[in-house]
């Protein structure tokens, strides 16, 4: 089973190959170039470096959200398109539970902690299980944008050891210092970003439970409606007052 | 026998997610818009966020469609053609990336096209005998345009607008005359029942470039109006203002047409852009090319609205100069026409 996987939903641009247990190749790139100009050409430069014949790939896994608006747009598309023109279907994997996943193993929960600007953060919170001969990844809290107060005050009633990932560690670092009272840790370089072949492993998962869509059915998850959306919300609510 | 070029063009540079494929630059074999004007008009104009959610989220039906209505598959399709700028780079972004890896997986050419070049290009589809050098007037929501056309490709502007777009002056002043969103056609069907010579609303003049256009005065002048009239407890008719405001827009795209029709000895004019659907203009612009012998060119109004059969006439011309995109195409949401 081949799996090509995009991930664009945060600063890093991220694709992977993996077959069976093995990453054929993985390509990351945290520059300040956009998607748009590092995407394709990464996949394009993977593919050729590895000889990929698309025709066998099996599935193609986009990282669905939640993540940067525009980033989002870029995966999304591009992997319409790409899903579209080889006949594949897409696994959509949640951005916040693939980024968890690459902390497979670990005895502590795990949080990620993305950017979501205005002071809140994506998040959630996951643990791994022993099962018989692996461990699977537990959903203790389901991603979700939210002060990053609210989930440091949830982390501090679960009481458990916590280890931190994700693009939200520098810019949360201070507040999580004052107010968690649970002992942590911050993961190292090589596993605190998005990283496609950890989404490609997760979307198998998936995949293998029938979890696939067609192109024209995927549509990526933002968690926040837009600020005019918000704002015509707001209106609402105050003339139903 | 030369080989049929066949070119899958996409749009979605504002609030239309458009596919068409297009045969040799000039046959339009299929032409797929899907309009996000009803989301839109619930703000009053368009939102770039919702926007482009939108367009992520139809932009493989409205392609897949296109493909299909012109009974084509992926092997007939010759290149891949899409709208990279000027536009809402959130909105451009899903078009160029999915253009880009439909080209990538395909193994396709990939054509990047400029948004004003598509309007332009529109006129071809149409008429067969049209061919460069001609000069074109771009009106609108986004752009107002004059355009000299050397060749296929090859454009020098004469003018532009300092402050609104022409169909931008259209969609404020309809919302202020209570007409609301989208301005255009509302404002053209409501001047039928007004006097277009009720108020005299100003025509601007640019000093020091005669061929650019300003209608942010104008706009002001219709606020004012307004203003003094409900200071004086007076109603005013709406027919009237909304017919004078669009007579002044016509007299001043006319005006600056005609002038550099003359200075510059064309004797081809054509007029693109959502506003050219104007029927007011349409006319206006028609009599005036017949009074000095000039040939006038004009799309339908389907062709004249953001569309993707347009981007195909483009793509051809482009495609046949050998213009090729690579997999680092970017959206430019202020893509100069004749750049690349």
């Amino acid at each position: 089973m081949k799996i090509l996987a995009v991930d664009s939903s945060g600063m890093v641009a991220s694709v992977a190959i993996v077959e069976d247990d093995i990453l054929v190749a993985e390509y990351n790139v945290n520059f300040k170039k956009t998607h748009s100009q590092t995407l394709l050409p990464m996949i394009d430069e993977i593919s050729r470096m590895v000889e990929l014949d698309t025709a066998t790939i099996d599935a193609i896994a986009v990282a669905a959200g939640p993540g940067s608006f525009t980033g989002l747009r870029i995966g999304s598309a591009t992997v319409k398109g790409l899903a579209q023109a080889l006949g594949k279907p897409v696994v959509a994997v949640p951005t916040v539970d693939a980024l968890a996943y690459n902390l497979y193993g670990s005895s502590a929960v795990i949080c990620p902690l993305m950017d979501a600007r205005r002071n809140q953060t994506y998040t959630g919170i996951y643990e791994f299980v022993r099962t018989e001969n692996a461990f699977a990844m537990n959903t203790i809290e389901e991603q979700c944008a939210v002060d990053v107060g609210e989930i440091i005050g949830v982390l501090n009633s679960l009481g458990r050891e916590v280890v931190f990932l994700g693009d939200g560690v520098p810019v949360f670092a201070e507040q999580i210092e004052k107010e968690l009272k649970v002992p942590h840790t911050y993961a190292p370089a090589f596993m605190n970003r998005q990283r496609a072949a950890a989404l490609a492993v997760l979307a198998k998962e998936y995949f293998k439970d029938g979890k696939s869509q067609t192109a024209g059915e995927f549509v990526p998850i933002y968690l926040r409606l837009s600020q005019a959306e918000r704002e015509q919300l707001e209106k609402e609510k105050q003339g139903a007052n | 026998m030369k080989e049929d070029v066949i070119i899958l063009a996409i749009e979605s540079s504002c609030d239309e997610t458009a596919a068409s494929v297009v045969k040799n630059g000039r046959e339009v074999l299929s032409n797929v818009i899907s309009s996000q004007i009803d989301i839109h008009t619930l703000y009053g104009g368009v939102v770039p966020e919702i926007a482009s959610r939108k367009h992520t989220e139809c932009i493989d039906q409205v392609v897949m469609q296109a493909l299909s209505e012109a009974e084509m598959t992926w092997d007939d399709i010759t290149a891949i053609a899409v709208t990279y700028g000027p536009g809402l780079v959130g909105a451009l972004l899903v078009g160029v990336s999915y253009a880009k890896s439909l080209a990538w997986a395909l193994h396709k050419p990939l054509i990047g096209v400029h948004h004003i070049e598509g309007h332009i290009s529109a006129n071809y589809i149409e008429n067969e005998g049209l061919k460069p050098p001609f000069m074109c007037l771009v009106v609108s929501g986004g752009h107002s345009h004059l355009v000299k056309v050397a060749d296929y490709g090859k454009y020098e502007i004469l003018g532009r607008t300092r402050d609104d777009a022409a169909g931008e002056a259209f969609d404020k002043v309809a919302r202020v005359i209570g007409l609301g969103y989208p301005g255009g056609p509302k404002i053209d069907k409501v001047s039928y029942e007004g006097n277009p010579r009720a108020i005299d609303f100003p025509r601007a003049k640019i000093a020091d470039n005669e061929y650019d256009f300003s209608f942010s005065g104008l706009k002001s002048a219709v606020l004012n109006y307004l203003n003094q009239l409900q200071m004086k407890g007076e109603e005013y008719v709406q027919a009237d203002v909304a017919a004078s405001f669009q007579q002044a827009v016509v007299d001043v795209l006319v005006g600056h047409s005609m002038q550099a029709l003359e200075q510059y000895g064309f004797k081809r004019f054509a007029i693109a852009g959502g506003v050219a659907s104007n029927t007011h203009l349409r006319t206006a612009m028609e009599e005036a090319c017949a009074e000095r012998g000039v040939e006038f060119y004009r799309p339908s109004p389907i062709l004249c609205t953001d569309n993707a059969a347009m981007i195909g006439a483009a793509a051809y011309y482009e495609y046949i100069a050998g213009s090729r995109a690579d997999y680092d195409l970017n959206a430019v949401p202020n893509l100069k026409l004749g750049e690349r």
